[in-house]
């Protein structure tokens, strides 16, 4: 305690490690009414089980405005505050660690016909929908965003070249194949372009470029007619299944990418 | 253009094998034996240099790109007797670099050429066009493996580009982290053999010299490499005795002839 008070003096609050227990202000003296106001009618939990003021209380009332920060209000996705987090510290792990990563563009084509058909209300349930969809096509490890608009974007970490088309037809043929219910037995198909890159193997990319070569993608996908996926096209492997064999003298290395 | 003799490029494929490690600790066994030595730090997109050497550049090559600074004052002595020119890390992405930045490190390479005794450049890993650029700068090339199968068959891959878009025909070879007396000459046979098989057909004219990777030593794994980086100094300045410093000072020797 009497450590994390010398550092606070220090240090702004920012740089604090939260390690370090927080000095407890009297509760009384925050306006917490605001946070739990949002928290309430965002649907998060209030913080339960603490007594109220407690340290563990205020740690839960932060990580439920962290949370809520980071989703998207309409589709519960990641923001594209926390899509940028999230592609950042991507951006410095794959540039160490060599690993492939794919970033996907992914647009509702034909949007602003549904909006114009069917109304705003209709539009919001396609999003929450094909949202959903895209949700149901992700591992634990990648993030989905809602990027803008009808915009949405994803970040596979671990996702190579080798099968990154796959990965992508999956879920365009997924949002294709999951009509949208807008009004009560009125059902609308949607369907998206995506568009994708990979991160540059070795080379210290930046969130920024990485998202405008998936976006010059997600155009060629459009131009092309929609409804369909674009990759950025990658160097294929410059040594052959053959002389991967000669290499290793046996078989058993084969199966590496 | 020219190639320099005296400029040698040390490359990897794969990174994370000991290429900078390499480049520094070399060069200090060089200095060691009387020569002036530069290291130019080529891999724009992800410099460690200055991390494996404890420096902190007031001035970088991307300073002296840019021009906001001369490039002699951004030469900086470095702790084992040689000199340093840092990247720096403004250059991101290397497919994004411009023909005037490529321009600008051939000429920076003409200039420095005739002042030194050695030039090692260290390039970034991979086999992306800008690392094919600064190797092209050299007039030897020296390609860093170790016995994990993904790092052959990329030193492999490096070793087949080099040969057929640059007409390489002598490339050097260093095996790092051995666990046996021997093992990086098995690695370079392997590595010969692939090559006359798969690559020396392809070489034009026919007929003309041969491929011959030419292998100039082993480190073996030695975990005073490992506290060396961790004091963030060089392995022939704080462990002068370790295995893997002497190996270093004998392919210094072999080098120097």
């Amino acid at each position: 305690m009497r450590l994390a008070a010398r550092l606070d003096s220090k240090l702004p609050p920012r740089f604090v490690h939260s390690k370090f227990r927080p000095i407890t202000s009297e509760p009384k003296a925050l306006s917490l009414e605001g946070a739990l106001q949002l928290l309430q009618q965002s649907g998060q939990a209030l913080p339960v089980g603490h007594p109220v003021g407690s340290d563990a209380w205020l740690q839960s009332l932060i990580d439920g405005l962290c949370e809520l920060s980071s989703r998207d209000a309409l589709t519960g996705l990641a923001n594209r505050r926390q899509f940028e987090l999230t592609l950042a510290s991507e951006v410095d792990r794959v540039a160490r660690a060599g690993e492939p990563a794919m970033v996907l563009m992914i647009d509702i084509d034909h949007f602003k016909q549904v909006n114009d058909q069917h109304g705003h209300p209709a539009g919001d349930l396609v999003l929450k929908a094909v949202a959903s969809s895209l949700r149901e096509c992700i591992r634990p490890m990648d993030t989905v965003a809602r990027y803008g608009g009808e915009e949405f974007a994803m970040i596979l970490p671990n996702c190579g070249p080798s099968f990154g088309q796959a990965v992508a037809e999956r879920i365009r043929a997924h949002v294709m194949a999951s009509p949208i219910e807008i009004l009560a037995g009125q059902r609308v198909a949607v369907t998206v372009s995506i568009g994708g890159a990979f991160a540059p193997q070795w080379v210290r990319s930046s969130a920024l470029l990485w998202v405008e070569r998936a976006d010059q993608q997600l155009y060629r996908a459009k131009s092309a007619g929609r409804n369909r996926s674009c990759l950025e096209e990658t160097q294929v492997s410059l040594v052959s299944p053959e002389e991967r064999g000669l290499l290793f003298g046996t078989s058993q290395f084969q199966d590496l990418e | 253009m020219s190639r320099p003799a005296n400029v040698m490029a040390v490359t990897s494929g794969k990174g994370g094998v000991g290429k900078t490690f390499l480049s520094a600790n070399l060069a200090a066994a060089l200095a060691r034996r009387g020569e002036r030595v530069l290291v130019l730090d080529a891999d724009l997109g992800l410099a460690n240099l200055d991390v494996v050497l404890n420096l902190q550049p007031r001035l970088t090559l991307h300073d002296v790109f840019t021009g906001a600074g001369a490039l002699d004052d951004a030469i900086l002595p470095a702790p084992g007797g040689f000199s340093v020119l840092l990247a720096g890390s403004g250059l991101i992405e290397y497919s994004r670099l411009t023909p005037q930045v490529r321009e600008q490190l051939s000429e920076i390479t003409q200039v420095l050429a005739p002042r030194y005794d050695r030039i090692l450049i260290d390039t970034g890993a991979g086999i992306s066009d800008v690392v094919l650029h600064a190797i092209s700068l050299a007039g030897e090339v020296l390609v860093v493996a170790t016995p994990e199968p993904t790092s052959m068959a990329d030193a492999y891959a490096t070793i087949k580009v080099l040969a057929l878009q640059q007409q390489r025909r002598a490339i050097r070879l260093v095996v790092n982290q051995v666990s046996e007396n021997g093992e990086g000459r098995t690695i370079r046979n392997q590595l010969q053999l692939v090559a006359d098989r798969f690559v020396a057909p392809q070489l034009s004219p026919a007929g003309g010299p041969p491929l011959v990777i030419e292998f100039l030593g082993e480190i073996p794994i030695d975990s005073s490499v490992r506290d060396a980086v961790q004091r963030r100094s060089l392995l022939l300045e704080s462990l002068p005795g370790s295995v893997a410093a002497q190996a270093i000072l004998a392919i210094a020797a072999r080098l120097a002839g």
